[in-house]
C-alpha cells in the first residue's frame, strides 16, 4: 500500500498548495464544416462543437469527484476560423464568433478559442477578413478568444501584420472601453504558435491535429514554491533537483486526468502542457518562486537567470511524467494573473523591459499586461515586433496581450477580476516607433531557421 | 449513476480514505461502522501522528458500494464535520501515478 507520508504529500498540495488541473481542453476539428453559405458553415459549426463537447463539462466534474482534484476550466479550441470560413462569402466573420459563443454557452465551457488566423508569411483574403473583425467579435461576445501567428522561426516575421495587429488591439480596448478594455485580454499575437496549446487567450485547434483531441494544462506554482521553502539556502543544483521533482509529480496528475478524460469522452489524448500557470490567488503565484529563490522582489537582477532555471526544470521533470508534452509548456508570467508579479510592478522592481527580457528564457511573453490607454497602435506593433523577434530567434513560442487600458495611465490600475485578476498600468517607452512601424514588408527568417 | 468506466468496473475499484484532526476515541470506529453499512470493505488501515494531527488513511474497495460515490463522499464528509475531522474518498491512482513510477 501506499505509505501515509506519500499520501499526506498529494492531500497537502491539492488542498494548501492550490494545485489544481488549470484545462481540460478539447480541441475539434471544423475543416469539414466550411460552405459556401455562410448561414449554413455555422449552422454545421455550432452542431458539430455540440455533438463532441456535449459531455465534456459533465466528464470533466466526474473526474474531480473520483480523484478531488480542481478542474478550474473546461474549454474548446477549434480550427482556425479564418480556415473554416474562407469558403463562405461572407464579408465580415463576426457572425461566426457569435456562433462560437453560443456554442460554448451551450456546453458550457468558459472559453472557446481559435477566431484565429495563421499569417506569418502572408495573408489570404480570408485572414484579412477575420482580422477586421477581431474587435467586433470580441467586443460582442463573451466567451469567444482570439489569436494571430504573426511570425516563425522558418518565415520570419511578417510586418504588415504586425503593423495591423497594433491598431486591432487597441480597437479591441476601444471597443471595451466601459470594462477596462477587456476585449483586448481576449487576443493573443504569437510567434511561432503551438497547435497544441489548451491554455486560453491562444489556444487554436490547428491543422495538424486531429478530429478531436483532448489537451490537458497543468498549474502548480504553489506547491513548487512550497518545496522550494524546504530547501533555503541550498545551493542551485539541489533547488533545480528539487523542482524537477515535483514538476514530476503535478505533471503525472495532469496525465492521469488526459488519460482518464479521453477515455471516458471516447476522444484520442492529445498533450499535456507542462506550464506553471499562476493565478491572483495567494500562494499561487511564480513571482514567489523566483522570491524563494532568492531574489528579493520579482524583477531584481538575477531574476531572468532564476526564471531560466525555473523553466527548465520545470520541463526535465514534466517530461518524463507524462506520454505526450506539448502546447506551450513552461512557466507563464502574466502580470495582471500573478499576486507577486502585480506586487513587484506596484513596488517598481519589475519593468516592461524586465518582463521582455524574462520571456527570453520561459513562455510565453508579454502577458496580460495593462499599458496606458494614450499608447498608440505603432507603438503596441513595435511592442509585438520587439517579442516576436525573441521568439523568432530562440525557435520558441512567445506572445503579447497588452491591453491599453481606455483612459487610464501610469499609476493607476484595471480589475477584470476572476482568473484575470488587476493590472497596474506599465510605463512604456515615451519615443516613437511610427516610422520602424510603416515600413511593412517581412523581416526574413533567421539563419538558424535553415536546418535541413 | 457510476463514475467509472466500463474497463475498470471488470477489476477492483480501490480508493483511499483519509481522516486528518485532533485525536478523540472512537474515530476509526465511526468510519469504519458507517463504511460496513455502506457495503464499503477495507483493504488496509495505517494510523500515525502526523505534524500533531492524527492522520488515518484506508485503502478500501468499492465494489459492492450501492450508493452513488457522491452520496457516500458527502455522508463522509458529513460524519468527519460531527467527529471534528477531514475524511476525504480519493480513487487510489491519483496517489499511485505521483508516487510510483
Amino acid at each position: 500500500m501506499l505509505n501515509t507520508y506519500e499520501i499526506m504529500e498529494t492531500i497537502r498540495m491539492l488542498e494548501e498548495e492550490k494545485l489544481d488541473i488549470r484545462t481540460v481542453t478539447m480541441g475539434i476539428s471544423l475543416s469539414d464544416c466550411a460552405d459556401s453559405d455562410g448561414a449554413k458553415a455555422r449552422e454545421n459549426i455550432y452542431n458539430k462543437i455540440v455533438k463532441y463537447a456535449g459531455d465534456l463539462v459533465k466528464t470533466a466534474e466526474e473526474i474531480e469527484l473520483k480523484y478531488d482534484i480542481p478542474i478550474i476550466n473546461k474549454r474548446i479550441s477549434v480550427t482556425p476560423i479564418s480556415l473554416v470560413a474562407a469558403a463562405s462569402e461572407d464579408l465580415d466573420y463576426i457572425e461566426f464568433a457569435k456562433t462560437l459563443d453560443r456554442a460554448a454557452k451551450e456546453v458550457g465551457v468558459d472559453f472557446i478559442g481559435g477566431f484565429s488566423a495563421l499569417v506569418h508569411k502572408g495573408m489570404t483574403e480570408a485572414d484579412k477578413k477575420l482580422i477586421k473583425s477581431i474587435p467586433e467579435a470580441l467586443a460582442q461576445t463573451e466567451r469567444v478568444c482570439s489569436s494571430v501567428n504573426i511570425g516563425t522561426t522558418r518565415a520570419g516575421l511578417n510586418m504588415d501584420a504586425v503593423a495591423e495587429m497594433g491598431e486591432v488591439v487597441k480597437k479591441c480596448a476601444d471597443l471595451t472601453a466601459d470594462n477596462g478594455g477587456v476585449a483586448a485580454s481576449k487576443l493573443v499575437v504569437f510567434a511561432n504558435a503551438p497547435e497544441d496549446n489548451p491554455f486560453m487567450a491562444g489556444a487554436f485547434h490547428g491543422v495538424g491535429e486531429g478530429e478531436c483531441m483532448i489537451n490537458v494544462g497543468i498549474s502548480g506554482p504553489g506547491a513548487v514554491k512550497a518545496a522550494l521553502t524546504k530547501v533555503k539556502g541550498e545551493p542551485f543544483d539541489v533547488v533545480a533537483e528539487t523542482i524537477k521533482k515535483t514538476a514530476f509529480k503535478i505533471t503525472r496528475m495532469g496525465q492521469l486526468v488526459a488519460k482518464e478524460a479521453s477515455e471516458m469522452l471516447g476522444v484520442t489524448a492529445g498533450i499535456v502542457d507542462l506550464s506553471l500557470a499562476p493565478t491572483p490567488a495567494v500562494g499561487d503565484s511564480v513571482a514567489r518562486i523566483l522570491e524563494e529563490m532568492g531574489v528579493e522582489v520579482a524583477g531584481a537582477h538575477g531574476t531572468t537567470a532564476a526564471l531560466a532555471l525555473l523553466n527548465d526544470a520545470v520541463k526535465k521533470g514534466g517530461v518524463m511524467a507524462s506520454s505526450h508534452v506539448g502546447g506551450l509548456s513552461g512557466a507563464f508570467i502574466p502580470v495582471s494573473e500573478d499576486a507577486g508579479m502585480i506586487e513587484a510592478v506596484e513596488k517598481g522592481a519589475l519593468s516592461l523591459e524586465k518582463l521582455e527580457a524574462m520571456t527570453a528564457v520561459c513562455s510565453v511573453g508579454l502577458d496580460m499586461i495593462a499599458v496606458p490607454g494614450k499608447t498608440t497602435a505603432d507603438t503596441i506593433s513595435a511592442i509585438i515586433a520587439d517579442e516576436a523577434a525573441i521568439g523568432m530567434v530562440n525557435h520558441k513560442t512567445t506572445a503579447v496581450r497588452v491591453i491599453p487600458v481606455p483612459g487610464k495611465d501610469v499609476g493607476e490600475e484595471v480589475v477584470y477580476g476572476g482568473l484575470f485578476g488587476r493590472a497596474p498600468i506599465m510605463k512604456v517607452s515615451d519615443y516613437s516607433s511610427s516610422d520602424f512601424i510603416a515600413r511593412g514588408g517581412r523581416i526574413p527568417a533567421p539563419l538558424q531557421s535553415l536546418k535541413n | 449513476m457510476s463514475i467509472y468506466s466500463r474497463r475498470e468496473r471488470k477489476i477492483f475499484v480501490k480508493a483511499i480514505i483519509s481522516v486528518i484532526g485532533v485525536d478523540q476515541i472512537g474515530i476509526i470506529a465511526e468510519v469504519s461502522t458507517l463504511l460496513a453499512e455502506k457495503k464499503v470493505n477495507i483493504l488496509d488501515i495505517s494510523q500515525t501522528i502526523l505534524d500533531d494531527y492524527f492522520t488515518m488513511t484506508m485503502l478500501v474497495e468499492l465494489d459492492s458500494l450501492e450508493i452513488p460515490l457522491e452520496e457516500l463522499k458527502k455522508e463522509l464528509k458529513q460524519k468527519g464535520e460531527k467527529l471534528g475531522v477531514s475524511i476525504k474518498l480519493q480513487h487510489e491512482d491519483i496517489f499511485r501515478s505521483m508516487h510510483r513510477i
